[in-house]
Protein backbone atom coordinates (compact mmCIF):
# COMPACT_ATOMS: atom_id res chain seq x y z
CA UNK A 1 0.00 0.00 0.00
CA UNK A 2 1.19 3.50 -0.76
CA UNK A 3 2.23 5.03 2.54
CA UNK A 4 1.58 8.53 3.86
CA UNK A 5 4.73 10.61 3.73
CA UNK A 6 6.17 12.50 6.71
CA UNK A 7 8.28 15.40 5.47
CA UNK A 8 10.42 17.48 7.84
CA UNK A 9 10.73 21.05 6.67
CA UNK A 10 14.02 22.85 7.11
CA UNK A 11 13.83 26.63 6.75
CA UNK A 12 17.39 27.56 5.94
CA UNK A 13 18.87 31.06 6.15
CA UNK A 14 22.58 31.59 5.76
CA UNK A 15 23.19 27.84 6.19
CA UNK A 16 21.30 27.59 9.43
CA UNK A 17 17.95 25.97 10.04
CA UNK A 18 15.54 28.43 11.60
CA UNK A 19 11.95 28.33 12.74
CA UNK A 20 9.43 31.08 13.35
CA UNK A 21 5.75 31.46 14.08
CA UNK A 22 3.61 32.75 11.22
CA UNK A 23 6.78 33.56 9.31
CA UNK A 24 8.16 35.79 12.09
CA UNK A 25 10.56 35.70 15.02
CA UNK A 26 12.90 33.08 13.63
CA UNK A 27 15.50 31.40 15.83
CA UNK A 28 18.45 29.27 14.73
CA UNK A 29 18.07 25.54 15.29
CA UNK A 30 21.11 23.88 13.74
CA UNK A 31 23.16 22.83 10.75
CA UNK A 32 21.01 21.82 7.74
CA UNK A 33 23.30 19.01 6.59
CA UNK A 34 23.50 17.40 10.01
CA UNK A 35 19.77 17.72 10.50
CA UNK A 36 19.08 16.26 7.04
CA UNK A 37 21.23 13.21 7.84
CA UNK A 38 19.66 12.80 11.23
CA UNK A 39 16.07 12.95 9.91
CA UNK A 40 16.85 10.73 6.94
CA UNK A 41 18.46 8.13 9.19
CA UNK A 42 15.55 8.58 11.57
CA UNK A 43 13.00 7.49 8.98
CA UNK A 44 11.56 10.58 7.37
CA UNK A 45 10.20 9.91 3.88
CA UNK A 46 11.32 13.08 2.19
CA UNK A 47 12.74 16.48 3.11
CA UNK A 48 12.01 20.01 2.05
CA UNK A 49 14.37 22.97 2.25
CA UNK A 50 12.90 26.46 1.99
CA UNK A 51 14.36 29.87 1.31
CA UNK A 52 17.87 28.56 1.18
CA UNK A 53 19.32 31.85 0.06
CA UNK A 54 22.92 32.45 1.00
CA UNK A 55 21.79 35.57 2.79
CA UNK A 56 18.49 37.20 3.68
CA UNK A 57 17.69 39.17 0.55
CA UNK A 58 18.35 38.89 -3.18
CA UNK A 59 21.18 36.41 -3.08
CA UNK A 60 21.32 33.36 -5.32
CA UNK A 61 20.34 29.95 -4.00
CA UNK A 62 22.98 28.23 -1.92
CA UNK A 63 23.58 25.60 -4.59
CA UNK A 64 26.61 24.19 -2.79
CA UNK A 65 24.36 23.34 0.12
CA UNK A 66 21.96 21.51 -2.20
CA UNK A 67 24.91 19.51 -3.58
CA UNK A 68 26.06 18.62 -0.11
CA UNK A 69 22.60 17.44 0.92
CA UNK A 70 22.33 15.32 -2.23
CA UNK A 71 25.67 13.68 -1.46
CA UNK A 72 24.68 12.57 2.02
CA UNK A 73 21.01 11.64 1.84
CA UNK A 74 19.42 9.26 -0.63
CA UNK A 75 15.74 9.98 -0.21
CA UNK A 76 13.83 12.59 -2.22
CA UNK A 77 14.12 16.23 -1.24
CA UNK A 78 12.59 19.44 -2.53
CA UNK A 79 14.04 22.91 -2.59
CA UNK A 80 11.92 26.05 -2.50
CA UNK A 81 12.32 29.75 -2.01
CA UNK A 82 14.53 31.96 -4.06
CA UNK A 83 13.67 30.24 -7.36
CA UNK A 84 13.64 33.00 -9.96
CA UNK A 85 13.16 31.03 -13.16
CA UNK A 86 13.95 27.99 -15.26
CA UNK A 87 17.67 28.43 -14.82
CA UNK A 88 17.40 28.25 -11.04
CA UNK A 89 15.16 25.19 -11.33
CA UNK A 90 17.75 23.47 -13.48
CA UNK A 91 20.61 24.29 -11.12
CA UNK A 92 18.72 22.92 -8.15
CA UNK A 93 17.65 19.72 -9.93
CA UNK A 94 21.09 19.07 -11.42
CA UNK A 95 22.59 19.56 -7.96
CA UNK A 96 20.55 16.53 -6.91
CA UNK A 97 17.20 17.78 -5.64
CA UNK A 98 14.25 15.61 -6.66
CA UNK A 99 11.79 18.49 -6.77
CA UNK A 100 11.72 22.24 -6.92
CA UNK A 101 9.01 24.22 -5.22
CA UNK A 102 7.63 27.50 -6.57
CA UNK A 103 5.29 29.81 -4.71
CA UNK A 104 5.39 33.59 -5.27
CA UNK A 105 7.08 33.11 -8.63
CA UNK A 106 4.21 30.94 -9.87
CA UNK A 107 1.62 33.55 -8.86
CA UNK A 108 3.52 36.31 -10.63
CA UNK A 109 4.34 34.20 -13.66
CA UNK A 110 2.07 31.11 -13.91
CA UNK A 111 3.63 30.02 -17.20
CA UNK A 112 6.77 29.04 -15.25
CA UNK A 113 4.83 25.97 -14.09
CA UNK A 114 4.09 24.80 -17.62
CA UNK A 115 7.63 25.57 -18.76
CA UNK A 116 9.21 23.78 -15.81
CA UNK A 117 6.94 20.75 -16.24
CA UNK A 118 7.76 20.56 -19.93
CA UNK A 119 11.52 20.76 -19.47
CA UNK A 120 11.98 18.73 -16.27
CA UNK A 121 8.80 16.66 -15.97
CA UNK A 122 5.81 17.54 -13.87
CA UNK A 123 6.88 15.28 -11.01
CA UNK A 124 9.74 17.76 -10.38
CA UNK A 125 7.52 20.81 -10.05
CA UNK A 126 5.82 21.45 -6.72
CA UNK A 127 3.46 24.35 -6.12
CA UNK A 128 3.74 25.83 -2.66
CA UNK A 129 0.76 27.92 -1.63
CA UNK A 130 0.13 30.05 1.45
CA UNK A 131 -3.64 30.51 1.77
CA UNK A 132 -5.19 32.62 4.52
CA UNK A 133 -8.79 32.31 5.69
CA UNK A 134 -11.17 35.08 4.68
CA UNK A 135 -14.81 35.86 5.39
CA UNK A 136 -15.21 37.37 1.94
CA UNK A 137 -16.68 34.28 0.28
CA UNK A 138 -18.18 36.40 -2.47
CA UNK A 139 -14.71 37.10 -3.82
CA UNK A 140 -13.15 33.88 -2.50
CA UNK A 141 -15.64 30.99 -2.79
CA UNK A 142 -13.29 28.55 -1.06
CA UNK A 143 -12.99 30.90 1.92
CA UNK A 144 -9.23 31.19 1.44
CA UNK A 145 -7.11 33.75 -0.36
CA UNK A 146 -3.60 33.08 -1.63
CA UNK A 147 -0.85 35.20 -0.10
CA UNK A 148 2.73 35.47 -1.29
CA UNK A 149 6.10 36.62 0.05
CA UNK A 150 5.63 34.96 3.39
CA UNK A 151 2.12 36.31 4.04
CA UNK A 152 3.24 39.86 3.24
CA UNK A 153 1.13 40.32 0.11
CA UNK A 154 -2.42 39.27 -0.74
CA UNK A 155 -3.02 38.25 -4.33
CA UNK A 156 -6.78 38.29 -4.91
CA UNK A 157 -6.56 34.61 -5.92
CA UNK A 158 -8.98 32.06 -4.52
CA UNK A 159 -7.03 29.11 -3.07
CA UNK A 160 -9.04 26.33 -4.72
CA UNK A 161 -9.16 28.05 -8.09
CA UNK A 162 -5.42 28.55 -7.97
CA UNK A 163 -4.83 24.90 -7.05
CA UNK A 164 -6.92 23.70 -9.99
CA UNK A 165 -5.25 26.12 -12.36
CA UNK A 166 -1.80 25.02 -11.22
CA UNK A 167 -2.76 21.38 -11.76
CA UNK A 168 -3.82 22.21 -15.31
CA UNK A 169 -0.60 24.11 -15.88
CA UNK A 170 1.33 21.02 -14.87
CA UNK A 171 2.46 20.91 -11.24
CA UNK A 172 3.05 17.40 -9.91
CA UNK A 173 2.16 18.10 -6.32
CA UNK A 174 0.75 20.91 -4.16
CA UNK A 175 1.98 21.91 -0.71
CA UNK A 176 -0.85 23.65 1.12
CA UNK A 177 0.65 25.75 3.88
CA UNK A 178 -1.96 27.35 6.08
CA UNK A 179 -0.85 30.83 7.05
CA UNK A 180 -3.23 30.78 10.02
CA UNK A 181 -1.82 27.51 11.37
CA UNK A 182 1.87 27.95 10.50
CA UNK A 183 4.11 27.45 13.49
CA UNK A 184 1.21 27.38 15.97
CA UNK A 185 1.46 23.65 16.69
CA UNK A 186 -2.31 23.69 17.18
CA UNK A 187 -3.02 21.24 14.37
CA UNK A 188 -3.37 21.40 10.60
CA UNK A 189 -6.17 23.32 9.00
CA UNK A 190 -8.19 20.26 8.06
CA UNK A 191 -10.96 21.93 6.06
CA UNK A 192 -8.49 23.70 3.83
CA UNK A 193 -6.42 20.56 3.28
CA UNK A 194 -9.45 18.41 2.49
CA UNK A 195 -10.91 21.04 0.19
CA UNK A 196 -7.79 21.14 -1.96
CA UNK A 197 -6.98 17.43 -1.78
CA UNK A 198 -10.41 16.20 -2.80
CA UNK A 199 -10.63 18.64 -5.70
CA UNK A 200 -7.36 17.92 -7.48
CA UNK A 201 -6.02 14.68 -8.95
CA UNK A 202 -2.43 15.17 -7.81
CA UNK A 203 -0.92 14.57 -4.36
CA UNK A 204 -1.48 17.23 -1.70
CA UNK A 205 1.00 17.87 1.08
CA UNK A 206 -0.44 19.47 4.22
CA UNK A 207 1.69 22.04 5.97
CA UNK A 208 1.42 24.32 8.97
CA UNK A 209 0.30 23.53 12.49
CA UNK A 210 1.73 20.07 13.24
CA UNK A 211 2.27 19.84 16.99
CA UNK A 212 1.71 16.21 17.93
CA UNK A 213 1.10 12.82 16.30
CA UNK A 214 -2.66 13.17 16.71
CA UNK A 215 -2.57 16.17 14.37
CA UNK A 216 -0.98 13.99 11.71
CA UNK A 217 -3.54 11.24 12.19
CA UNK A 218 -6.27 13.88 11.69
CA UNK A 219 -4.74 15.42 8.59
CA UNK A 220 -4.40 12.03 6.89
CA UNK A 221 -7.82 10.76 7.91
CA UNK A 222 -9.98 13.88 7.86
CA UNK A 223 -7.81 16.22 5.80
CA UNK A 224 -7.28 13.55 3.10
CA UNK A 225 -3.64 14.64 2.77
CA UNK A 226 -1.19 12.44 0.87
CA UNK A 227 1.77 13.74 2.84
CA UNK A 228 2.38 16.11 5.72
CA UNK A 229 5.11 18.54 6.61
CA UNK A 230 6.36 18.75 10.17
CA UNK A 231 8.88 21.13 11.70
CA UNK A 232 8.84 22.43 15.28
CA UNK A 233 7.59 19.20 16.82
CA UNK A 234 10.73 17.35 15.76
CA UNK A 235 13.17 20.27 15.67
CA UNK A 236 12.65 20.73 19.39
CA UNK A 237 13.35 17.04 20.00
CA UNK A 238 9.98 16.58 21.62
CA UNK A 239 9.00 13.89 19.10
CA UNK A 240 10.95 11.54 16.86
CA UNK A 241 9.91 10.43 13.40
CA UNK A 242 9.99 6.79 14.51
CA UNK A 243 7.70 7.62 17.43
CA UNK A 244 5.29 9.57 15.24
CA UNK A 245 5.14 6.74 12.73
CA UNK A 246 4.47 4.23 15.48
CA UNK A 247 1.44 6.27 16.57
CA UNK A 248 0.25 6.62 12.98
CA UNK A 249 0.59 2.88 12.39
CA UNK A 250 -1.37 2.14 15.58
CA UNK A 251 -4.11 4.43 14.30
CA UNK A 252 -4.21 2.47 11.04
CA UNK A 253 -2.50 5.09 8.87
CA UNK A 254 -0.13 3.37 6.41
CA UNK A 255 3.46 4.52 6.97
CA UNK A 256 6.88 3.37 5.83
CA UNK A 257 8.22 1.12 8.55
CA UNK A 258 11.61 -0.06 7.31
CA UNK A 259 14.53 2.22 6.61
CA UNK B 1 32.90 0.61 -14.15
CA UNK B 2 29.14 1.06 -14.30
CA UNK B 3 27.74 2.90 -17.33
CA UNK B 4 24.72 5.08 -16.54
CA UNK B 5 23.00 5.50 -19.88
CA UNK B 6 22.16 9.13 -20.64
CA UNK B 7 19.51 9.55 -23.33
CA UNK B 8 18.16 12.92 -22.17
CA UNK B 9 15.45 11.31 -20.07
CA UNK B 10 15.62 13.09 -16.79
CA UNK B 11 18.11 13.92 -14.15
CA UNK B 12 20.84 11.34 -13.56
CA UNK B 13 22.48 13.14 -10.65
CA UNK B 14 20.80 11.08 -7.95
CA UNK B 15 21.83 7.79 -9.59
CA UNK B 16 25.43 8.96 -9.86
CA UNK B 17 25.51 10.26 -6.28
CA UNK B 18 24.06 7.02 -4.91
CA UNK B 19 26.73 4.97 -6.73
CA UNK B 20 29.48 7.32 -5.58
CA UNK B 21 28.19 7.01 -2.04
CA UNK B 22 28.54 3.22 -2.07
CA UNK B 23 31.96 3.54 -3.68
CA UNK B 24 31.01 2.06 -7.05
CA UNK B 25 32.88 3.69 -9.98
CA UNK B 26 30.48 4.96 -12.63
CA UNK B 27 30.22 7.17 -15.68
CA UNK B 28 27.27 8.92 -17.27
CA UNK B 29 27.43 8.28 -21.00
CA UNK B 30 25.44 8.43 -24.25
CA UNK B 31 28.24 6.73 -26.17
CA UNK B 32 27.21 3.23 -27.39
CA UNK B 33 30.84 2.06 -27.36
CA UNK B 34 31.22 3.04 -23.68
CA UNK B 35 27.96 1.34 -22.84
CA UNK B 36 29.20 -1.83 -24.52
CA UNK B 37 32.67 -1.62 -22.98
CA UNK B 38 31.70 -1.05 -19.35
CA UNK B 39 31.39 -3.96 -16.99
CA UNK B 40 27.75 -3.30 -16.06
CA UNK B 41 24.97 -0.96 -17.10
CA UNK B 42 22.26 1.08 -15.43
CA UNK B 43 19.42 2.21 -17.69
CA UNK B 44 17.51 4.90 -15.77
CA UNK B 45 15.04 7.47 -17.00
CA UNK B 46 12.21 9.79 -16.11
CA UNK B 47 9.79 11.19 -18.66
CA UNK B 48 7.59 9.94 -21.48
CA UNK B 49 8.01 6.78 -23.55
CA UNK B 50 7.78 8.27 -27.06
CA UNK B 51 10.44 10.92 -26.42
CA UNK B 52 12.64 8.28 -24.79
CA UNK B 53 12.40 5.93 -27.77
CA UNK B 54 13.12 8.81 -30.14
CA UNK B 55 16.24 9.80 -28.19
CA UNK B 56 17.44 6.21 -27.88
CA UNK B 57 17.12 5.81 -31.64
CA UNK B 58 18.97 9.08 -32.30
CA UNK B 59 21.82 8.11 -29.98
CA UNK B 60 22.08 4.69 -31.62
CA UNK B 61 21.58 3.01 -28.26
CA UNK B 62 18.85 0.48 -28.97
CA UNK B 63 20.99 -2.20 -30.63
CA UNK B 64 23.82 -1.85 -28.09
CA UNK B 65 21.28 -2.32 -25.27
CA UNK B 66 19.93 -5.48 -26.92
CA UNK B 67 23.48 -6.70 -27.48
CA UNK B 68 24.76 -6.12 -23.96
CA UNK B 69 21.74 -7.83 -22.43
CA UNK B 70 22.25 -10.78 -24.77
CA UNK B 71 25.90 -11.10 -23.79
CA UNK B 72 25.08 -11.56 -20.11
CA UNK B 73 26.28 -8.22 -18.78
CA UNK B 74 24.59 -7.17 -15.51
CA UNK B 75 21.81 -4.76 -16.49
CA UNK B 76 19.63 -2.66 -14.20
CA UNK B 77 16.62 -0.75 -15.55
CA UNK B 78 15.02 1.98 -13.44
CA UNK B 79 11.58 3.60 -13.89
CA UNK B 80 11.23 4.75 -17.53
CA UNK B 81 14.28 2.62 -18.38
CA UNK B 82 12.30 -0.37 -17.15
CA UNK B 83 9.20 0.61 -19.10
CA UNK B 84 10.91 1.01 -22.46
CA UNK B 85 12.47 -2.47 -22.38
CA UNK B 86 8.95 -3.89 -22.70
CA UNK B 87 7.41 -4.51 -26.12
CA UNK B 88 4.89 -1.72 -25.95
CA UNK B 89 3.75 1.22 -23.81
CA UNK B 90 0.28 2.72 -23.73
CA UNK B 91 1.87 6.13 -23.22
CA UNK B 92 1.71 8.85 -25.88
CA UNK B 93 -1.11 7.14 -27.73
CA UNK B 94 0.80 3.86 -27.90
CA UNK B 95 4.57 3.54 -28.28
CA UNK B 96 6.42 0.49 -29.60
CA UNK B 97 9.42 -0.10 -27.30
CA UNK B 98 12.66 -2.10 -27.23
CA UNK B 99 11.01 -5.46 -26.56
CA UNK B 100 13.46 -7.23 -24.28
CA UNK B 101 10.63 -8.20 -21.94
CA UNK B 102 7.39 -9.69 -23.26
CA UNK B 103 4.40 -7.59 -22.25
CA UNK B 104 3.33 -3.98 -22.12
CA UNK B 105 3.23 -0.88 -19.95
CA UNK B 106 -0.20 0.32 -18.85
CA UNK B 107 -1.76 3.47 -17.42
CA UNK B 108 -3.19 3.32 -13.91
CA UNK B 109 -6.97 3.62 -14.10
CA UNK B 110 -8.16 4.02 -10.50
CA UNK B 111 -11.82 3.48 -9.75
CA UNK B 112 -11.42 5.44 -6.52
CA UNK B 113 -11.31 9.23 -7.12
CA UNK B 114 -9.18 9.75 -4.01
CA UNK B 115 -6.42 7.72 -5.65
CA UNK B 116 -3.94 10.20 -7.11
CA UNK B 117 -2.04 9.77 -10.38
CA UNK B 118 0.96 9.77 -10.56
CA UNK B 119 1.73 7.49 -7.68
CA UNK B 120 4.28 9.47 -5.68
CA UNK B 121 5.82 8.03 -2.56
CA UNK B 122 6.90 4.89 -0.75
CA UNK B 123 5.09 1.65 -1.47
CA UNK B 124 5.65 -1.93 -0.38
CA UNK B 125 7.40 -4.39 -2.65
CA UNK B 126 6.56 -8.02 -2.08
CA UNK B 127 9.37 -10.21 -3.31
CA UNK B 128 8.42 -13.06 -5.58
CA UNK B 129 10.23 -16.29 -6.12
CA UNK B 130 12.76 -15.60 -8.82
CA UNK B 131 12.44 -17.74 -11.92
CA UNK B 132 16.18 -18.14 -12.16
CA UNK B 133 16.18 -19.91 -8.82
CA UNK B 134 14.16 -22.84 -9.94
CA UNK B 135 14.47 -25.90 -12.05
CA UNK B 136 17.68 -24.82 -13.75
CA UNK B 137 19.75 -23.86 -10.77
CA UNK B 138 19.68 -25.23 -7.23
CA UNK B 139 18.22 -23.01 -4.51
CA UNK B 140 20.98 -20.96 -2.97
CA UNK B 141 20.00 -21.18 0.67
CA UNK B 142 23.52 -20.37 1.74
CA UNK B 143 22.92 -16.77 0.75
CA UNK B 144 20.77 -16.21 3.77
CA UNK B 145 23.72 -16.89 6.03
CA UNK B 146 25.61 -13.92 4.66
CA UNK B 147 25.92 -10.89 6.78
CA UNK B 148 23.24 -8.27 6.48
CA UNK B 149 25.89 -5.65 6.88
CA UNK B 150 27.75 -4.36 3.91
CA UNK B 151 31.29 -4.20 5.08
CA UNK B 152 31.61 -7.50 6.85
CA UNK B 153 32.14 -9.42 3.65
CA UNK B 154 32.72 -6.68 1.14
CA UNK B 155 36.00 -5.58 -0.40
CA UNK B 156 37.92 -2.58 0.97
CA UNK B 157 36.63 -0.31 -1.80
CA UNK B 158 33.39 -0.17 0.09
CA UNK B 159 34.88 1.50 3.13
CA UNK B 160 33.63 4.80 1.76
CA UNK B 161 30.31 3.95 3.30
CA UNK B 162 30.19 6.03 6.42
CA UNK B 163 26.84 4.91 7.63
CA UNK B 164 26.02 1.24 7.67
CA UNK B 165 23.80 0.01 4.90
CA UNK B 166 22.29 -2.42 7.30
CA UNK B 167 18.64 -2.42 6.45
CA UNK B 168 15.97 -2.02 9.05
CA UNK B 169 18.12 -0.49 11.74
CA UNK B 170 14.96 0.26 13.64
CA UNK B 171 13.68 -3.29 13.36
CA UNK B 172 16.35 -5.91 12.67
CA UNK B 173 15.01 -8.48 10.23
CA UNK B 174 14.73 -12.04 11.36
CA UNK B 175 15.83 -14.82 9.06
CA UNK B 176 12.26 -15.82 8.40
CA UNK B 177 11.59 -12.37 6.92
CA UNK B 178 14.28 -12.85 4.33
CA UNK B 179 13.03 -14.83 1.41
CA UNK B 180 15.89 -17.10 0.45
CA UNK B 181 14.53 -17.64 -3.03
CA UNK B 182 14.14 -14.01 -3.95
CA UNK B 183 16.41 -12.37 -6.47
CA UNK B 184 20.10 -11.87 -5.53
CA UNK B 185 19.65 -8.10 -5.89
CA UNK B 186 17.22 -8.20 -2.96
CA UNK B 187 19.76 -9.95 -0.79
CA UNK B 188 19.95 -8.43 2.68
CA UNK B 189 16.71 -6.53 2.14
CA UNK B 190 13.67 -7.47 4.13
CA UNK B 191 10.68 -8.68 2.14
CA UNK B 192 7.80 -6.14 2.04
CA UNK B 193 10.22 -3.24 2.29
CA UNK B 194 9.05 0.11 0.95
CA UNK B 195 10.70 1.74 -2.06
CA UNK B 196 10.19 5.18 -3.62
CA UNK B 197 7.91 5.39 -6.69
CA UNK B 198 7.00 8.20 -9.08
CA UNK B 199 4.96 7.01 -12.06
CA UNK B 200 1.62 6.98 -13.88
CA UNK B 201 2.23 3.84 -15.97
CA UNK B 202 3.16 0.38 -14.74
CA UNK B 203 4.88 -2.69 -16.20
CA UNK B 204 2.69 -5.68 -17.08
CA UNK B 205 4.81 -8.65 -18.21
CA UNK B 206 2.83 -11.20 -20.23
CA UNK B 207 4.86 -13.99 -18.63
CA UNK B 208 4.51 -13.88 -14.81
CA UNK B 209 7.82 -15.75 -14.59
CA UNK B 210 9.56 -12.38 -15.04
CA UNK B 211 8.06 -10.90 -11.88
CA UNK B 212 10.43 -10.70 -8.89
CA UNK B 213 8.59 -7.99 -6.95
CA UNK B 214 4.96 -6.92 -6.78
CA UNK B 215 3.21 -3.77 -5.57
CA UNK B 216 -0.41 -2.66 -5.19
CA UNK B 217 -1.67 0.71 -6.39
CA UNK B 218 -4.87 2.13 -7.87
CA UNK B 219 -6.57 -1.25 -7.80
CA UNK B 220 -3.74 -2.88 -9.75
CA UNK B 221 -1.20 -5.38 -8.52
CA UNK B 222 1.73 -4.69 -10.76
CA UNK B 223 5.28 -5.92 -11.39
CA UNK B 224 7.42 -3.39 -9.51
CA UNK B 225 10.55 -5.48 -10.14
CA UNK B 226 11.25 -7.86 -12.98
CA UNK B 227 14.23 -10.06 -13.68
CA UNK B 228 15.59 -12.91 -15.70
CA UNK B 229 19.21 -13.90 -16.10
CA UNK B 230 21.41 -10.79 -16.17
CA UNK B 231 18.47 -8.42 -16.63
CA UNK B 232 16.91 -6.77 -13.59
CA UNK B 233 14.59 -3.80 -13.67
CA UNK B 234 12.54 -1.83 -11.17
CA UNK B 235 9.65 0.58 -11.48
CA UNK B 236 10.77 2.20 -8.21
CA UNK B 237 13.86 4.36 -7.71
CA UNK B 238 16.54 2.52 -5.71
CA UNK B 239 18.70 5.66 -5.83
CA UNK B 240 15.97 7.51 -3.91
CA UNK B 241 14.97 4.68 -1.57
CA UNK B 242 17.33 5.38 1.30
CA UNK B 243 19.53 2.68 2.75
CA UNK B 244 17.41 -0.10 1.32
CA UNK B 245 17.84 1.29 -2.18
CA UNK B 246 21.58 1.76 -1.65
CA UNK B 247 21.78 -1.87 -0.60
CA UNK B 248 20.09 -2.91 -3.85
CA UNK B 249 22.55 -0.79 -5.85
CA UNK B 250 25.43 -2.24 -3.85
CA UNK B 251 24.16 -5.74 -4.62
CA UNK B 252 24.03 -4.76 -8.30
CA UNK B 253 27.55 -3.29 -8.24
CA UNK B 254 28.84 -6.70 -7.11
CA UNK B 255 26.43 -8.94 -9.02
CA UNK B 256 27.81 -11.44 -11.52
CA UNK B 257 24.62 -11.30 -13.58
CA UNK B 258 23.59 -14.78 -12.57
CA UNK B 259 20.80 -15.93 -10.36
Amino acid sequence: MLTKRIIPCLDVRARKVTKGVRFKGNIDLGDPIEMAISYSDGGCDELVFYDITASAEYRPIDIEMVREVARVIHIPFAVGGGIRGLEDMQRVLLAGAEKVSVNSLAVENPSIIAEGAKVFGRQCIVLGMDPVGTADTARFPSGYEITIRGFRDRTGLDALEWAKRAEELGVGEIVVNSVDADGTRDGFELNLTRLISTNVGIPVVASGGAGNPQHLIEVFREGMADAAIIASMIHTGEYTIAGIKKDLALAGVPVRKKW
Amino acid sequence: MIAIIDYRAGNLTSVRLALEYIGAPCEITSDPSRVLADERVIFPGVGAAAEAMKNLTEFGLIEPIRELVATGKPFLGICLGTQVIFEFSEEDGGTPCIGLVPGSVKLFTPSEPACKIPQIGWNTVEFKRSLCVGADSPPTHTKIERSLCVGADSPPTHTKIERSLRVGANSPPTHSDLASETHPLFEGIENQSEFYFVHSYYPAPSDPGWIVGETDYAGARFASAIGRGNLFATQFHPERSGRIGLRLLDNFARWDGKC
